[in-house]
């Protein structure tokens, strides 16, 4: 008992470690990533001791430091509690949510079979919207307790397409539901290990590359990245709904939207890369389909699959910046429109297909 | 006491607590928020009861989309803090409130002696779970899920309807 | 050991009975709007208790129709809300008395 529960606090110490890190080199990425995009330099002021690194001593020492030294306010006639409350509510779905995405198969040590996920919940990618859904709070929050017309646009601007975005990621997914027949992430994974024809991975990419893309457009919407950064408009609404934070709740926010393009990331990877699988990698060791087989011991199966895991979320995050740096923000009622008219009978029509599909298949 | 106990009770007074102040709160805001909290209890109590699909559905429905709906339109008309009433209707009311509540424990605690509480081991694994929900819904509840989705299709013309700016 | 059916029981009548005062005495329409919404988690919670009891997945089921239907009224109730407001910018039933006789 003492030991199953031991063995729980190493995983999610393990996970919330990889995405609050992972959220930290993304702000590094995204600056200097941007600087690059832009042809600049960026930001290299900060240095220790002379090493510069690229930026890194700034987006990840500089940064934090100050943002944390700086002088924590609340708005007069704003509400203070509600004003305090909003960034942890903004920044705790993200976190929370990784607790049912897997980053490996079974670790075996010993006679005991760890499962590489921190909760194997039977409602799983329930679990995962349930908590998306908390995420608008934030936001709804945080532009109410400012006492503030541009947060309060702001906040009703982003709550609106948050919630309207959720419901097409929510349908988008269901097709990749119907075919692999479960709920379970964990699940999900193993089943894209299956080899169509003997040789093509079954990853979700292949058998629902409709709804991988409306996934995608949904949950750049979802974490308010551009092009659907409305509601913080940094050229239109001053600041949107963080308008009127500053110092270590602006950083809550900040860092909690970074949170959740690493969320999205992994969950793209989970429902539509395979997750943690590696192509022809099976428990023992490869098998090709072409008939060689390499057998390898446990523990290098295990780093492998982890190492796989990590590299399609930081090429997930990677291809969310590049696409915040290219693309030029939608408008509003744009916005609305592609959620309600485009994405959402888009999604309705491939669960359909998806169904005659499956349908005429398994007779 | 169990620790299932302990955890039970931990839950009730948190529920109780906030329920009391979503009725007692000056500010309506503040009444959503402890209702949204109170909503989220609730569903870590389904989660103690083998209903976790249950409680999945009450996160996402209840708390998180009602609920930001009942926040979006305290933003939009901007009510400001309100007027609690009078001490004399509070006190006749709590006092009515407290006669019902008995009455209802009064009836409810020979129902619940009659009622024989499966064990743990004897409750299927499935229990709960989004195959044994789903099985049910589909089987003996197809025409009430048909009619359901009715209802919500006229609720959402009507509110369209209602809250339309009409042209005067 | 597990928690004593009666105890689901006694809390949902105590929810139940605070949502009964909120929606007697508050004098706010969206208030008034959220107690009844507490009431009906309330019924959920019986239903849910019961269903866990006898080993019924038919609880639950009734638990889903509920919320749809907590879902159709408050949307409802709330656009009720909003075109009043129109007219006259209140929310406070007590001066809702035009058709009074």
């Amino acid at each position: 008992m003492l030991v199953e529960l031991g063995i729980i606090a190493v995983k999610s110490f393990i996970v919330l470690f990889m995405v609050l890190n992972l959220a930290g080199v993304m702000g590094w990425v995204e600056r200097k990533g941007s600087a690059l995009i832009q042809d600049r330099i960026g930001a290299n002021r900060a240095s220790v001791l002379g090493f510069a690194g690229l930026g890194l001593v700034n987006t990840l020492l500089a940064d934090p430091i100050k943002f944390l030294t700086k002088e924590d306010f609340v708005p007069p006639h704003g509400d203070k509690f509600l004003h305090t409350l909003a960034p942890c509510l903004a920044f705790f779905p993200a976190l929370v949510t990784f607790a049912v995405i897997p980053f490996g198969d079974v670790l075996v040590v010993g006679s005991r079979e760890i499962n590489l996920q921190v909760a194997n919940l039977n409602i799983g990618i329930l679990y995962v919207f349930a908590m998306a859904s908390l995420g608008v709070y934030g936001i709804v929050i945080g532009a109410w307790a400012s006492n503030n017309k541009f947060s309060l646009l702001g906040g009703i601007r982003g709550s609106a397409q948050m919630i309207s975005y959720e419901v097409a990621m929510g349908l988008s997914v269901m097709g990749i539901l119907m075919i692999y027949g479960t709920l379970e992430p964990q699940e999900i994974a193993r089943a894209q290990g299956h080899l169509l024809w003997g040789w093509l991975p079954a990853w979700g990419i292949v058998l629902q590359p409709v709804a991988f893309l409306l996934f995608l457009t949904a949950a750049v919407a979802e974490s308010k990245r551009v092009p659907f950064d409305l509601p913080e408009g940094e050229s239109e609404l001053v600041a949107g709904f963080h308008t009127e934070y500053s110092g270590g709740k602006f950083l809550m926010f900040f860092a909690g939207e970074f949170a959740e393009m690493v969320t999205a990331a992994g969950l793209i990877t989970t429902l539509f890369f395979g997750g943690w699988q590696v192509p022809f990698l099976f428990r023992d060791g490869f098998h090709f389909p072409w008939g060689s087989d390499f057998m390898i011991p446990q523990l290098v199966v295990v780093a492998l699959q982890i190492i796989a895991f990590l590299t399609k979320i930081i090429f997930f995050c990677w291809l969310f910046i590049l696409i915040r740096w290219t693309l030029p923000r939608f408008r509003y009622d744009q916005v609305m429109r592609l959620g309600w008219k485009m994405l959402l009978p888009a999604a309705l029509a491939n669960l359909i297909v998806t169904a005659i599909a499956i349908a005429v298949f398994a007779a | 006491m169990s620790v299932e106990e302990i955890g039970f009770f931990l839950l009730a007074t948190f529920l109780v607590g906030f329920s009391v102040l979503v009725i007692l709160a000056r500010n309506p805001v503040h009444s959503a928020l402890a209702l949204v909290a109170a909503l989220f209890i609730m569903a870590v109590l389904f989660l103690t009861l083998n209903a976790p699909m249950v409680a999945a559905l009450q996160v996402l429905v209840y708390a998180g989309a009602i609920m930001v709906l009942f926040l979006f339109v305290l933003m939009l008309l901007n009510p400001g803090t309100v007027e609690r009433g009078s001490a004399l209707a509070w006190g006749l009311t709590a006092t009515a409130g407290a006669v019902l509540a008995l009455e209802l424990i009064g009836f409810v605690m020979p129902a619940a002696d009659s009622v024989q509480r499966l064990p743990t081991s004897e409750i299927e694994s499935r229990f709960g779970s989004p195959e044994a929900l789903g099985l049910t819904l589909f089987s003996g509840f197809v025409l009430p899920f048909e009619v359901a989705s009715v209802l919500l299709l006229v609720a959402i013309i009507g509110a369209v309807t209602l809250a339309r700016r009409t042209k005067e | 050991m597990m928690v004593p059916l009666h105890y689901y029981l006694v809390l949902s009548a105590v929810v139940f009975c605070v949502g009964v005062v909120g929606v007697l005495v508050r004098r706010n329409l969206i208030i008034i709007l959220m107690s009844v919404e507490l009431m009906l988690n309330a019924i959920n919670l019986t239903f849910i208790a019961f269903a866990r009891a006898l080993g019924s997945m038919e609880g639950q089921v009734i638990v889903v129709f509920v919320m749809t239907v907590a879902a159709a009224e408050a949307v409802i109730g709330l656009a009720i809300v909003i075109a009043g407001y129109r007219h006259r910018p209140t929310l406070d039933p007590e001066e809702m008395h035009l058709l009074k006789g």
